[in-house]
């Protein structure tokens, strides 16, 4: 497609809306898209110009804020972050995330996703609470150390691991892909304290053991998180700690209770004058 | 009249067999779920036959080995083997890499994305291939009767 040609694509939209629908239809509208044209600024154009009553999530349209997930022509995928090009058709069909109630339309409702976040503590936690109170100083992490749960920090919490997890389909209490990885991801942070808090979270019914290991949450993650990796990894850590075979490692020191570090090279004189 | 409040959208057991437009691995876990929900069948059914027809002495023996006897009961035989041999082996991938061994470790998420079970795809069809040339092999020389 040359940059400017513009085609016509039928967007096939599932459509709900609790005041008035019993259950869910289908609605088509004939899209004009160009070469780059995201399936959200389908949805925009649909929006302005066709239907305004029609409901879907955005915020960032950048593929940062994770408001835009639903699932297109069977597969979940952030509607900002998907070319039309990509699908070579000319009919796409929309529908809103599986596995969570809908609120309207696309708009699935995420507030289990953000419960079950919540319910793994996901926030570093340490045994000094004065310090946690009123830090002092950041805590010394090394690269190394970094890169043990750098991957998982990328989660922007849109809900499509949900959606492609065979086990949150069926087991609507389980903590589902998004919130063991990220019990992962703190649990995997030097600086963190809360492992055996966040343990005890995760070894009941309905998390960590419910996991078939499926891996379709790491193949639909649209920022390359991989929870399915970190929730075996959660796994080796519970079942290690369970068989007393878990090594201890001391958490990360504070960055003030090491001698002032002092530049290998001398550091020049300022170039722009000061005032 | 409509029902206020959101509509519930889980896929339910649905969702175990068809999710959406997912790659092979996803496909094996439905295939380890079939197989032993089928080796289960198979198990009570075997324990069946050999208990309660059994002891029911030589006649009635007879008569349900004569009744098995047939070409549907012999690829029935085939399907538990090939079931048993990829529920098996597939099993002990899982017992390895869901207590997080021969996984790798995490990569910085960088375009195109890959994920720790894909990065293993070819030993994933490695390990199937050999499945399905045991399964031939077993097929022909059991099922069959021989190579000809
Ligand atoms: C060498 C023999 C076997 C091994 C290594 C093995 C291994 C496993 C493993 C690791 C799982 C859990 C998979 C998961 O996390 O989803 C499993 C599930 C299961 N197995 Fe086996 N198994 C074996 C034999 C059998 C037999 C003989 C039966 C039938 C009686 C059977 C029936 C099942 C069933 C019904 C499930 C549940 C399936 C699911 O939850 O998806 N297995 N097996
Ligand atoms: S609009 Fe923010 S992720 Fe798509």
């Amino acid at each position: 497609m040359s940059s400017d040609a513009v085609k016509k694509i039928t967007f096939r939209v599932q459509r709900f809306d609790p005041e008035k629908d019993r259950k869910p239809h289908f609605q088509e509208f004939i899209v004009p898209v160009k070469r780059g044209t995201t399936v959200l600024e389908g949805l925009l154009y649909i929006k302005e110009n066709l239907d305004s009553s029609l409901a879907f999530r955005t915020s960032c349209r950048m593929g940062v804020c994770g408001s835009c997930g639903m699932l297109i022509n069977e597969y979940p995928h952030l509607a900002c972050h998907t070319q039309l090009e990509e699908f070579h058709a000319d009919r796409l069909t929309l529908k809103p995330l599986p596995n969570m109630p809908i609120i309207k339309d696309l708009v699935p409702r995420l507030e289990t996703l953000f419960e079950h976040h919540k319910s793994v503590k996901p926030y570093i936690i340490r045994g000094d609470n004065a310090e946690m109170e009123k830090p002092t100083a950041g805590y010394i992490q090394k690269p190394h150390e970094l890169d043990e749960f750098l991957q998982f920090t990328y989660c922007i919490k849109c809900g499509l691991c949900i959606a492609a997890c065979p086990t949150s389909a069926s087991d609507l209490a389980f903590l589902g892909p998004q919130a063991l990885g990220q019990a992962y991801r703190y649990c995997a942070d030097s600086r963190d304290e809360g492992q055996d808090q966040r343990y005890q979270i995760v070894e009941k019914d309905h998390a960590v053991w419910n996991c078939h290991f499926a891996a379709a949450c790491s193949e639909a993650c649209p920022k390359g998180v991989d929870p399915a990796l970190a929730i075996q990894l959660l796994r080796k850590g519970v079942a290690a700690k369970a068989l007393r075979v878990k090594k201890t490692t001391a958490p990360a020191l504070l960055a003030t209770s090491l001698p002032q570090a002092k530049p290998k090279i001398d550091v020049p004189e300022f170039t722009v004058k000061q005032k | 009249m409509a029902d206020k409040g959101p509509h519930q959208n889980y896929l339910g057991m649905r969702g175990w067999i068809w999710a959406g437009n997912y790659k092979l691995e996803r496909y094996l876990y439905l295939l380890h779920r079939i197989t032993g929900l089928g080796l289960l069948l198979f198990g009570l059914f075997h324990l069946t036959a050999t208990t309660i027809f059994r002891v029911q002495g030589q006649a009635v023996w007879a008569s349900t080995i004569d009744f098995l006897d047939n070409p549907l009961f012999r690829v029935g035989e085939f399907l538990v083997v090939a079931a048993f041999s990829y529920h098996a082996l597939n099993g002990l991938r899982l017992i390895i890499q869901e207590l997080g061994f021969a996984l790798g470790k995490p990569v910085p998420p960088i375009y195109p994305f890959t994920d720790a079970i894909r990065r293993k795809r070819a030993w994933t069809l490695v390990t199937l291939a050999a499945i399905m040339i045991l399964a031939v092999a077993f097929f022909i020389d059991f099922s069959i009767g021989g190579w000809g």
